[in-house]
């Protein structure tokens, strides 16, 4: 039983958030559309299926969601500094570049770091080395102590998706 | 619709023209690529945030239905921009685009292109 219905729905996670991004984008709950969007939400997956390449699954839906929240508020505070600089005298600025050590491991959470990085305060990830254990940033005014931007990233950040992904 | 209602979305309208304003002028402004990467990327994301936030509300208080496009908008946004800006710096450093002089740590750029660990030893970083 569990066996025919994973392999019907390899992806339910998935499945689920097809159907809802379908209604989302066509703005109606009409039976229409419902219908559609479970039978996209069931062939998508199907075919997708052999593409895939495992992924860390979230550990803590409930941190994920406060994340969410903290990067959002991030994300405005990030856009007025940015504003003010922009705005501001140009010799003042004081660009540079940082290499972040990571702790974290799997293709997806380092993903979601980096993406939160280059959303928030005067930051933007540059690259990362093969081994993925460096994370290259670019500084937009960098602190007379680089350290600073790093603690900040790696207690801010990463001990949160650490802990979401639980990795 | 009311006063009060109109009054709100156009603050939202005015405030994300602002933003998206000031992203562009930081393209024009800002000298170097990877400086100017941060306005918009940044800049934006508020900007079109208060002028999709303006338009939900504008077609809540007009049609009274909820309008949820705006929010896959957003959405489609913040995982959009920073995969860009990520590729975007990652061409940079491999065409040694040239940037500020008073950069700190140009010594990473070498680094980072060859996606190196900052302490691989010089023999390494050939290409």
């Amino acid at each position: 039983m569990s066996t025919l219905s994973s392999r019907l729905f390899p992806m339910p996670f998935h499945s689920a958030l097809l159907l809802v991004v379908w209604l989302m984008l066509n703005n109606t709950l009409s039976l229409g559309h419902i219908i559609l969007g479970c039978v996209l939400g069931f062939l998508i997956p199907l075919l997708c299926e052999p593409l895939r390449v495992k992924q860390a699954t979230i550990k803590k839906p409930l941190k994920a969601v406060s994340y969410v929240f903290v990067v959002l508020k991030d994300i405005i505070v990030a856009n007025i500094e940015v504003a003010l600089l922009v705005v501001g005298p140009m010799h003042k600025i004081q660009p540079g570049f940082i290499a972040v050590p990571l702790d974290l491991t799997g293709t997806l959470p380092i993903t979601v770091l980096a993406s939160t990085v280059t959303m928030t305060p005067g930051t933007v990830s540059a690259d990362i080395s093969t081994d993925q254990k460096w994370l290259y940033i670019h500084v937009l005014n960098m602190p007379k102590d680089e350290q600073e931007v790093i603690d900040l990233i790696k207690q801010r950040y990463e001990a949160r998706v650490k802990e979401i992904f639980g990795c | 619709m009311s006063f009060i209602m109109e009054l709100v979305i156009s603050a939202l309208l005015i405030l994300g023209g602002i933003f998206v304003l000031v992203g562009s002028i930081g393209l024009l402004r800002l000298q170097d690529l990877y400086v100017r990467l941060h306005a918009p990327t940044k800049a934006t994301t508020l900007g079109l945030g208060g002028v999709l936030i303006g338009s939900m509300l504008y077609v809540f208080a007009s049609q009274g239905t909820i309008s949820i496009n705006e929010l896959l908008i957003t959405l489609f946004l913040v995982i959009t921009a920073p995969v860009t800006a990520h590729i975007l710096a990652k061409v940079a450093m491999h065409h040694r685009v040239k940037l500020l002089e008073r950069t700190k740590n140009q010594a990473l750029i070498e680094r980072a292109r060859m996606q190196q660990a900052p302490n691989a030893s010089a023999e390494d970083i050939k290409d």
